[in-house]
């Protein structure tokens, strides 16, 4: 993955797309510094380029907007409504733009200038369904600061319910509230709505047109950032606490898995990402189960561990620094050795090599204590028989262009029952302990050898299950970019109705033309199970020929079953739709990783 | 409201029309996207142009409402699903048609199988990928689904049980007649649905309707008096059969009925037929066919809620369509014969016709046929259908009849209707087996509140209203929707809840027991303990105040209860 800036060797940075000399001399500058500086210069760097990433509006040619009309509509009414203030507008020299709620995010909210809204109230107060995500954005604590922006409502209701034009209202209010100036009153139209909202829009005309001098130029909104804002780089010894924004389940009631969309905010960090890379969990055990552990220890929890140079009571480096979950065949065999249990010892025997016996497959090692007790020995020998915890690591499923300042997980929640006992994964059990306004510790890992390519190259991407989640990061920055490249996304899981991850997310992008195709396998909605690579071989001479336009392959998931299978699938392709022998069937593909145009993150 | 003003009808220019005008016109007879739509494995919605034209098919795209706001924030699309209705002329099916719709009903809707107010069936829940399997079951077993939604003639209804009676018999047929004449003919339907080769093209696959169909649905029904079970003046076009010495002489013709209205929108409206005339048997489907082609020449093809032939009616005069019949059919309508109703509704439990065979009529809540602890009505009805070499009779009350029991089969299929608990239970109040809801929620898109899933529990509020006045018998029809646009025809019924919002309702009262007066709104936008308690003062009044044999609707109409001073208008706010 990425490379330590002091790495040796003439090929300075593999992957970098700096022309060698410049590598050197950068390299050069890089080793006078002390550490200090170096993280110093690496936010001064993040800022610029970041600087100069946020102001590029999507396809930019056209002049800005001076007026954004946004409606949220149920019947059809606030929209109809909002084309004819849109027509009104134009009709006064007031170029505008209008816009969905439903399209209506932080970044659109941020680039307007004049939002002039226009929303309806359903049943007994209600937003429209295609407003609630904002109405719930807006209400949120991710709701951005809007004190550039001026804005007037209109609701439209109806008088013979209680709560008319509620939502109007609240509109009115949350704007106000989250500094927006007023540019009028808000206008409540009843049924009998065309005079009301021939005023309001004709009064609006009036003060737009003055404020606009006539000329239309408008800059967009970017929040002002210090480029040389001083940085410290986390890690995973001194990790970022990112506060957790959402933790929503992405699998619907019924499915077979448990799948979370978890946004934490990058605010106050100087975590700058690019889509390919992954955000570390720093993992912590429960302390119920560490406690659990400990009572079944015959080591007192204060009992002083030693670990490299870090010396800590067994507690906390029980909390901290090792696996307590799953036992593995190291794990037992250092055990059983330490602790001389001859059972123990005589089971590892009958087993094969590397194999967990299948009596202790899924222990917990509070399972494996309680079964062999370790005897009366110290607390620094039970720990030299532990594994260190493993990093938890997990592909970044946002872009930085499209969500400012948050990084997006896909994390899978494992939960099952060993002994009887219910059990959860590290980090799932810290994301189901995490309250809302709680924070995870985190920091970067950076995943150099999973990058896009130039914004015009086609891509395909294939990511059954969380698999998926760098192809959404992949999709929001060239979206966000308006790269013109083509895409190509396989997504394959269990079941269509209830496991389908992100779907309106690629829906909106394949409307938008964004997501070129996508292909889909659900693997328990027919009689045969089919997976992504049936969906590849299907299109396989479409896929040959964008692989012979130059296509860049990205893969990213399960390693043992999923990417082998994939890979025979390309083969198998390359062979009959690119009549290649067995041999240069293999040649092609590893021609395609030496020129990067073959990247695989695969777990 | 603008309709006479400025042309909105098929004399206009396309683009000045609705855009669904334009749509239907480049759909190439309905073909749009369809297939494609159908392919489409990423979502399990079809394009929003493709589910306007799947309704004349009988297809309907819905969701389930009660998990949009679950998978929303999931970042999953609704749960789409469709909603599948079959044609069936008279509410007519054998046996074996029974039995396909009961294993389709199983296999790809979830158990449960809806009957209609226009006497036929319905399938919720079914998956995209499982539309064609549907097509295709209904096929084989001689069924199709062809303008059962959708802007066409639908579903033509007629007065229940073809095994009544020769007239009954007589009837029927016609409206199967009607209904294949009307039928439209594009070969969409076998390509997309049937999986058949594409016919070769033809200038106009449509010769009735043209490439835009009509300017909205088209209902026809047939009604035997003094039976007034199809609520006849409820129709855009309603026959009511003359019978003379057990003979169909003819039929008077009522036009431009209907139900539908937008809430707090004087220009819509519910509306009674118009009687224009009277017509031989043999001149009906032909009358039939002038009439439709009436209203999609001269209907409003510009703003859709008032495109119904009521409004084309109401704006352009009875003496204006009967001109317009006349000259289309070379000569006018006869003078009309004149009939008269007794009821409406059907009658449950068992009847004899006149050969001497049985038929008995199973009051269905809601019309749904589902399996619940200890009331089997879906496998129920499937262990008749295996049993008996009769008919059933689709009611459009949402009943059933089981049609052509011969004496000796009785005994036996009492004993199934027992064994399967789902006889009519004989301690329901009448008022409960004469209700009627609408689906609503959670699968239709248009309802505002409840209506289906509600209806149990208002009933048995009502029933202790009616035990608490005295009358627990009282035959009182109580017909509720989610919404306005009247599929359970609310606005005949003595009493009728109108959704308007979640828990709100408009509550109208003073509908005839025999379909031919409207009721008025009484009360608008009001909850449950609002309603009950409306209900109750006037239920004391009509129990201490009535006439012998007055009927509840004829009581509020005559002691005023619906007086202005009394009742709010609607147009309050």
């Amino acid at each position: 993955m990425a490379s330590s800036p002091d790495a040796p060797g003439a090929d300075v940075w593999p992957g970098s797309p700096l022309p060698a000399a410049l590598a050197v001399e950068i390299q050069g500058l890089i080793e006078r510094l002390d550490q200090g500086q170096r993280v110093w210069l690496s936010g001064y760097l993040a800022g610029l380029a970041r600087a100069a990433a946020h102001p590029q509006p999507v396809a930019s040619a056209a002049p800005a907007p001076a007026v954004t009309l946004l409606y949220g509509s149920q019947t059809g009414n606030a929209e109809s409504l909002a084309q004819r203030f849109a027509a009104k507008l134009q009709s006064n020299g007031l170029p505008c733009a209008l816009l969905d709620m439903a399209d209506c995010g932080k970044a659109e909210l941020l680039a307007a200038t004049a939002l002039l809204v226009v929303v309806s109230t359903q049943g007994e107060g209600d937003p429209p369904d295609r407003a609630r995500s904002l109405v719930e954005l807006l209400n949120s604590r991710k709701a951005p600061r809007l004190s550039h922006l001026r804005y007037a409502v209109l609701g439209l209701g109806d008088s013979s319910y209680q709560h008319f034009c509620a939502t109007g209202r609240q509109f009115d209010t949350r704007l106000e509230a989250l500094g927006a100036q007023r540019l009028q009153p808000r206008a409540d139209c009843d049924v009998d709505f065309e005079t009301a909202a021939d005023s309001w829009i004709a009064g609006l005309v009036g003060t737009l047109a003055v404020a606009n001098g006539g000329a239309v130029h408008v800059s967009r909104a970017v929040p002002a950032r210090d480029a040389a804002a001083v940085a410290i780089a986390h890690t995973r010894k001194n990790p970022f606490h990112a506060e957790l924004l959402l933790n929503q389940r992405l699998t619907a009631t019924g499915s077979s898995k448990d799948v979370r969309h978890v946004e934490l905010s990058l605010s106050g960090s100087s975590i700058h990402y690019e889509p390919g890379d992954a955000i570390g969990i720093v993992p912590r055990n429960d302390a119920e189960s560490v406690d659990e552990l400990l009572a079944a220890l015959p080591f007192s929890a204060e009992a002083a561990v030693t670990r490299g140079t870090e010396t800590l009571s067994l507690r906390d480096s029980l909390l901290q620094h090792f696996e307590i979950g799953a036992v593995n065949r190291p794990t037992l065999e250092r055990y059983a050795s330490a602790f001389g249990e001859s059972s123990l010892l005589q089971l590892l025997a009958d087993t094969p090599e590397g194999a967990v016996p299948a009596r202790l497959r899924g222990w917990h090692l509070t399972d494996l204590v309680q079964a062999c007790p370790p005897g009366v020995s110290d607390a620094q020998s039970f720990t030299d028989c532990l594994r260190p915890m493993a990093p938890r690591l997990y592909s970044i499923a946002s872009s930085l262009r499209a969500a400012p300042e948050e990084a997006h997980l896909t994390v899978s929640v494992v939960e099952y029952e060993v002994r009887g006992r219910k059990r959860q994964g590290v980090v799932s059990g810290m994301l189901a302990r995490a309250s809302a306004d709680q924070a995870l510790p985190v920091y970067l890992h950076r995943n150099a050898g999973f990058r896009l390519p130039a914004p015009d190259v086609p891509i395909v991407m294939i990511g059954p299950g969380t698999g998926v989640a760098p192809f959404r990061a992949f999709l929001a920055e060239r979206h966000a970019l308006g790269a013109k490249g083509r895409n190509w996304l396989f997504f394959g899981d269990r079941t269509f109705e209830t496991d389908f991850l992100y779907q309106a997310d690629w829906l909106a992008w394949r409307k938008q033309g964004v997501l070129t195709r996508i292909e889909v396998a659900f693997s328990r909605d027919q009689e045969e199970k089919v997976y992504v690579q049936h969906r590849m071989r299907a299109c396989g001479a479409e896929l040959w020929r964008w692989l012979e336009e130059g296509a860049h392959v990205y893969i990213c998931g399960d390693a043992q079953q999923m990417a082998p299978d994939v890979h025979q699938a390309l083969l198998d392709i390359a062979k009959s739709h690119g009549s290649l022998s067995e041999d240069r069937a293999a040649g092609y593909f590893s021609a395609l990783v030496r020129q990067r145009r073959y990247q695989r993150d695969i777990y | 409201m603008d309709s006479t003003t400025g042309r909105a009808d098929l004399s206009a220019p396309l683009e000045e029309l609705h855009s669904n005008e334009q749509l239907k016109h480049d759909s190439g007879f309905l073909r749009g996207t369809l297939q494609d739509s159908l392919a489409d494995r990423v979502t399990g919605a079809v394009t929003d142009s493709d589910a306007l034209l799947t309704k004349f098919f009988g297809i309907y795209q819905q969701d389930d409402r009660d998990l949009r706001d679950e998978r929303r924030r999931a970042r999953l699309e609704p749960r789409y699903q469709f909603m599948v209705r079959v044609r069936l002329p008279g509410g007519v099916c054998t046996p074996a048609q029974w039995l396909a719709l009961d294993s389709l009903a199983r296999r790809y809707a979830g158990g449960t199988l809806r009957l209609t107010t226009r006497q036929t069936f319905q399938f919720h829940g079914i998956r995209k990928r499982h539309v064609r399997a549907v097509i295709h079951g209904l096929h084989e077993a001689g069924l199709d689904t062809i303008a059962a939604c959708g802007d066409d003639n639908r579903n033509v209804i007629c007065t229940a049980n073809p095994l009544e009676s020769p007239v009954h018999a007589e009837v029927s047929e016609l409206a199967r007649t009607v209904s294949a004449r009307l039928r439209p003919r594009t070969g969409a339907y076998d390509e997309v649905f049937l999986e058949q080769p594409a016919a070769a093209t033809l200038a106009n696959e449509e010769p009735l309707y043209g490439r835009t169909y009509l300017p909205r649905k088209f209902k026809i029904a047939l009604a035997i008096p003094p039976q007034n079970d199809v609520d006849v003046f409820a129709h855009d076009l309603g026959f009511v059969a003359i019978v003379e010495q057990g003979r169909v002489v003819g039929y008077d013709v009522l036009v431009g009925g209907g139900m539908g209205m937008t809430h707090r929108q004087p220009a819509t409206f519910p509306r009674l037929a118009d009687v224009a005339g009277f017509c031989q048997p043999e001149d009906v489907a032909t009358v039939a066919e002038h009439t439709m082609c009436i209203q999609r020449d001269h209907g409003n093809r510009k703003d859709r809620s008032r495109a119904r032939f009521k409004y084309t009616l109401e704006d352009l005069g009875l003496d204006w369509f009967r001109a317009e019949l006349a000259r289309r059919l070379g000569r006018p309508l006869a003078a009309p014969r004149g009939f008269r109703f007794e009821s409406s509704g059907d009658r449950y439990g068992w009847v004899r016709g006149g050969d001497g065979r049985w038929h008995y009529t199973l009051a269905i809540e809601n019309g749904r046929l589902s399996d619940w602890p200890g009331r089997a009505l879906l496998t129920g009805l499937r262990s008749i259908a295996t049993s008996h070499g009769g008919l059933f009779a689709l009611t459009t009350n949402q009943s059933v009849t089981v049609a052509g029991i011969r004496q000796r089969e009785r005994a036996g299929i009492d004993r199934l209707l027992r064994d399967y608990g789902i006889a009519n239970d004989l301690r329901a109040s009448p008022a409960r087996q004469r209700a009627l809801a609408c689906v609503a929620l959670p699968t239709c898109g248009l309802a505002m509140a409840e209506s289906e899933r509600y209806m149990p529990q208002f009933m048995t509020h009502l029933e202790a209203l009616l035990g608490e006045v005295g009358l627990p018998q009282l035959p009182v029809s109580v017909r509720m929707t989610g919404c306005p646009n009247g599929c359970a025809r609310p606005y005949l019924a003595e009493i009728a809840l109108v959704g308007k919002g979640p828990g709100k309702y408009n509550l109208h009262l003073g509908g005839s027991p025999r379909g031919e007066r409207l009721n008025a709104l009484f009360r608008e936008n009001i909850g449950e303990p609002e309603i009950l308690q409306a209900l109750r003062a006037v239920l004391h009044r009509y129990a201490a105040e009535h006439r012998p044999e007055e009927s509840f609707g004829d009581f509020v109409v005559r002691a005023g209860v619906l007086d202005p001073a009394t009742a709010s208008n609607g147009s309050s706010s």
